[in-house]
């Protein structure tokens, strides 16, 4: 197990993420076994692994969606298990599903979110962000209609209604075509440069690589290697993940 | 947690108490005057209804307190609990169903008891369907623990209905199951296997146990191997 | 207050997608217009026969009907992880279950609203007059049968065999609430003094109680993992 050392310096900034000796077992399945995590305040850490590594048990426990069988997490102040609702606050996730009503329109999916997230001037709120992703003029359509690219924008204005601190992206190329692929990395450029922590999990090298600070592997529970991305070249990082774990879609 | 020497004693204290319980129900206590030899059923389908209630209790109590702790004990016992009240209350219907032919002719009768045991013990299966159906042991466990709640707030309610179904508009059963008169002999019969059931379900209780107990200290023996 | 908003944005959010598409408003009223119609085939041409079980039909259209509504609700949160996305609100779980609760007894009991004039045709009775207390039956029974079918179908909604376990399940329990629906409304239809249905709304009342408080302390231990 490798110790991910820590980004801010004794006298910086408390970390944005922190999660000590994590481990998850589902029944007599172990998912996680033992990580340890900080992720500064304006850090991007790239998390790779192959499929069933434990990447979105890890980023589920780190938005309180699970329970760990021990092990503490710590997201922007709040501690997990004493104020859930705080760290909700805090958080921002895209993952697999895009966790939108697909019977509502763009603006009603939005309108729905801000009621939820207690913002006022929710209506002003919802037609900035529509604005942000380029959905205005689609905005009274049902998400039914909407591509998988459009879809995957919706959700992304969703995440930009909460202005979040923490920032959990799971898989979040997959099915995105050019424009929304461009919103995503402007928009983590943008939030790192405000002070949010991301955590990025992808199998696509390229573009992990284009926007972290800092990449880890994650195999069969472990952290296996972390080290900061200006001292990795692709190729070494390429061939490490191969060494370490089965290639996925790696491009 | 019960050490191997105790629960040999339980053991042989339940089966003590079961051959007693049936020498004075069936041999002993006399003959009932109205309804005859087929009345002793009652010494066991009492009994066996009165401890799956006990049964159903327990499942109750520890399914609250997995909610508050999580402790897999907790939900060990809820879970051997149920196991045990489903099959006494099975053998208890099958009981009463067997004095019910015989008495009125028929292998069914929608009598309150009947039927608010019936209702119990088809809870109290989609309780154990439940927990086969649940992938991962603690959700299935938690999701088992509020059912347990559910189930066991619900039996004031059911029994209150049934009764006063069968009660408001149709005139009072001559033929009522359960101990019809005072006499000393039978109250005997009928505590003795009261006690002996209650010994019963508690030997099972632990034997039980000891399965489960058994499967986490293998699950533990895996985890400690792999992490 | 924040709680009481966030019942209500759930709540219409449920009704706004029931709305848009009708699906599940559809199926259900088809459904208990095709239970009723088929009983009168499986009772026969017996007229006395008849009117002495519709209260039982009644309920039996009513309970079918709202655990096709119930699964169905429970399915849309389970598509694209909306159910997931509702937990990363900061919102009480509590919340949450009430939400998803009084969208679920308004769908079911607009059907209801709209099979009561229909069962008065197919079964030819006089039920105009009796409309409010009917009511006074069917709503605290609906809502009894909806909270506990919201809290088991968030139960079942993951499991393989979901279709088959909601009924299995929330049958048993709601036992005494449909025979004190069933008793109460036939005290209704006969005509009968209401004071004969009190103890039966008692009895619903009291299922409702239990169930509702009991819900509401026990749903967040059921979507947290």
């Amino acid at each position: 197990m490798v110790r991910v050392e820590n980004a801010g310096t004794r006298l910086g900034p408390p970390p944005a993420i922190e999660a000590r000796r994590l481990v998850k077992w589902y029944g007599s399945q172990p998912a996680l076994r033992g990580i340890d995590l900080v992720v500064a305040p304006g850090e991007v850490l790239a998390l790779f692994g192959p499929n069933g590594a434990g990447k979105t048990t890890l980023l589920r426990i780190l938005a309180g969606r699970a329970r760990p069988t021990s092990g503490a997490v710590q997201i922007a102040g709040h501690s997990l298990d004493r104020d859930s609702d705080g760290v909700r606050r805090a958080i921002g996730v895209l993952a697999h599903g895009h966790q939108l009503y697909e019977a509502l329109t763009a603006r009603e999916n939005l309108l729905f979110a801000a009621a939820m997230l207690g913002l006022d001037r929710p209506r002003e709120h919802v037609s900035e962000v529509l604005a942000r992703v380029g959905l205005e003029a689609a905005a009274e359509a049902r998400v039914r209609t909407f591509s998988s690219g459009m879809k995957r924008r919706l959700a992304l204005a969703k995440v930009m209604l909460r202005e979040p601190k923490v920032i959990l992206l799971d898989e979040p190329y997959a099915s995105l075509d050019l424009q929304a692929t461009k919103l995503l990395e402007e928009f983590i450029l943008a939030k790192k440069i405000g002070g949010a922590a991301t955590i990025l999990a992808t199998h696509n090298l390229t573009m992990g690589f284009g926007v972290a600070d800092r990449l880890a592997i994650l195999r069969q529970g472990r952290l296996v290697f972390e080290g900061r991305r200006e001292e990795t070249s692709v190729e070494a990082f390429r061939s490490l993940f191969a060494l370490h774990g089965e290639l996925g879609a790696v491009e | 947690m019960i050490g191997r020497g105790a629960e040999r004693v339980l053991g042989l204290l339940a089966a003590f108490g079961l051959l007693t319980g049936l020498y004075i129900g069936f041999v002993y206590a006399p003959p009932d005057a109205v309804q005859g030899e087929v009345q002793r059923i009652m010494y066991l389908h009492v009994p066996l209804i009165l401890v799956s209630y006990l049964a159903f209790f327990v499942v109750f109590v520890m399914s609250i307190l997995y909610l508050m702790r999580r402790q897999e004990r907790h939900d060990a016992i809820a879970h051997s609990s149920a196991e045990i009240g489903v099959l006494f209350t099975a053998l208890a219907i099958a009981a009463g169903s067997i004095w019910g032919r015989p008495t009125w002719g028929t292998w069914w009768t929608w009598d309150a008891r009947l039927t608010t045991t019936t209702i119990l013990l088809l809870i109290f299966i989609g309780y154990l369907m439940l927990r086969t159906l649940v992938d991962d042991p603690s959700r299935g466990a938690t999701f088992s623990a509020v059912l347990g709640i559910f189930g066991f707030l619900d039996i004031p309610i059911i029994h209150m209905s049934v009764v006063w179904w069968r009660t408001l508009h149709q005139p009072p059963s001559v033929l009522r199951p359960g101990p019809s008169t005072v006499a000393p002999d039978m109250q005997v019969a009928l505590y003795t296997n009261l006690a002996a059931f209650v010994v019963l379900y508690g030997y099972f209780l632990v034997k039980r146990l000891r399965l489960e107990e058994a499967r986490s200290e293998l699950n533990r023996l895996r985890m400690e191997g792999v992490g | 207050m924040i709680f009481v908003g966030h019942v209500m944005a759930i709540a219409r959010k449920d009704l706004l997608a029931e709305w848009r598409n009708r699906e599940s408003f559809t199926a259900m009223f088809y459904f208990a217009f095709l239970v009723l119609f088929l009983f009168n085939f499986a009772l026969g041409a017996d007229q006395a026969l008849i009117r002495g079980a519709s209260s039982g039909l009644l309920w039996l259209a009513f309970t079918f009907t709202s655990v096709l509504g119930l699964g169905r609700s429970v399915q849309g949160e389970l598509e694209n992880d909306c159910l997931e996305g509702l937990l990363l609100y900061p919102t009480q779980r509590e919340a949450i279950y009430l939400g998803k609760l009084l969208g679920n007894f308004s769908v079911i009991l607009v059907v209801e609203l709209v099979i009561l004039p229909l069962f008065a045709i197919l079964y030819n009775m006089d039920l105009w007059s009796q409309i409010p207390k009917l009511l006074l039956i069917a709503v605290p029974g609906t809502l009894g049968f909806a909270a506990a079918g919201t809290l088991l179908s968030s139960m079942t909604a993951g499991l393989r065999a979901r279709e088959a376990m909601l009924p299995f399940l929330l049958f048993p329990l709601t036992i005494p609430l449909i025979l004190s629906a069933v008793k109460g409304t036939e005290v209704v239809l006969r005509g009968e003094p209401f004071e004969l249905a009190m103890p039966w709304v008692k009895l619903i009342a009291a299922f409702d109680v239990v169930f509702l408080v009991t819900s509401l302390l026990t749903f967040e231990y059921l979507v947290e993992e």
